[in-house]
């Protein structure tokens, strides 16, 4: 990596708690490389947390994988969690507000939707569940 | 990396000093509701100026500590959430609901001293 410019990917395992903190700081750094606003780069750190938590909850161990990427003269950064772990069983009511399996507040997922500009989740019992969400730089 | 908690007259004044993994917030919210009945506090003041992100595991974890300290007779307030902490938090849909939140040490010492009408003799 050239000291000056922007990493291109970054890769963090997540199998503590630990990782859920190193995960979103390096989120945070690369926002702030990518020229995001501090507020911003909270945006996206709050959502690895709660993405790499996930992780952890659901599956034990899986890894969050940060990249920058470019659409036009855009700049933005990609989040992609990735485990696999059982799957969620049903995914559109993990998308709703309230719902959670662990039992806790439940705004894992619809949270972090709320949080970016993008969101994409994939998730079946074979391969276990890729969340991939951006954030652009306005 | 663990949480300092003073005491200050009736209150505890727990400082986050960097991120916190979860096992911290939990050791933290063990940690303060057992000092509660040791040093028979009235009020706990939780300040949060130093934490890096609100997630729902943060914030569920300190509206646990909040309820926990009530049922045993301490008020609890959250001091110095950041701007870009509550930016985030509104984004997310995290209200912190009844729990009590005020701008600053001075601010949540101010709090306290109304709503459970004793004095910290500051």
């Amino acid at each position: 990596m050239k000291s000056a410019e922007v990493a291109e990917e970054a890769r963090v395992t997540v199998e503590s708690d630990r990782d859920i903190v190193a995960a979103r700081m390096r989120g945070r750094v690369m926002a702030t490389e990518l020229g995001f606003s501090s507020a911003v780069a909270t945006l996206v750190a709050t959502a690895i947390s709660e993405l790499a938590r996930n992780i952890l909850l659901y599956a034990r161990r899986g890894e969050i994988v940060l990249a920058s990427v470019e659409r036009g003269d855009r700049r933005g950064l990609k989040v992609v969690a990735r485990d696999d772990g059982p799957g969620i069983a049903d995914v559109a009511q993990a998308m709703q507000d309230g719902f959670s399996t662990a039992g806790r507040l439940g705004l894992g997922l619809p949270g972090v939707r709320r949080l970016m500009d993008e969101f994409e989740v994939r998730s079946s019992p074979d391969v276990g569940t890729t969340v991939t969400v951006k954030k652009w730089n306005s | 990396m663990q949480v300092p908690i003073l005491k200050q007259g009736p209150y505890l004044i727990a400082t986050v000093q960097s991120a916190l993994t979860d096992a911290d917030m939990m050791q933290l919210r063990d940690a303060l509701v057992a000092q509660v009945g040791q040093h028979r506090a009235r009020g706990v003041i939780i300040d949060v100026t130093a934490l890096d992100v609100m997630d729902s595991f943060a914030a569920g974890t300190l509206q646990d500590v909040a309820h926990m300290a009530r049922l045993r007779g301490a008020e609890t307030v959250i001091v110095g959430i950041q701007p870009d902490v509550a930016f985030a938090m509104v984004h997310m849909g995290l209200t912190l609901e009844g729990v009590a939140t005020s701008l600053d040490l001075e601010a949540g010492l101010a709090h306290l001293d109304l709503s459970t009408g004793v004095s910290s003799h500051r």
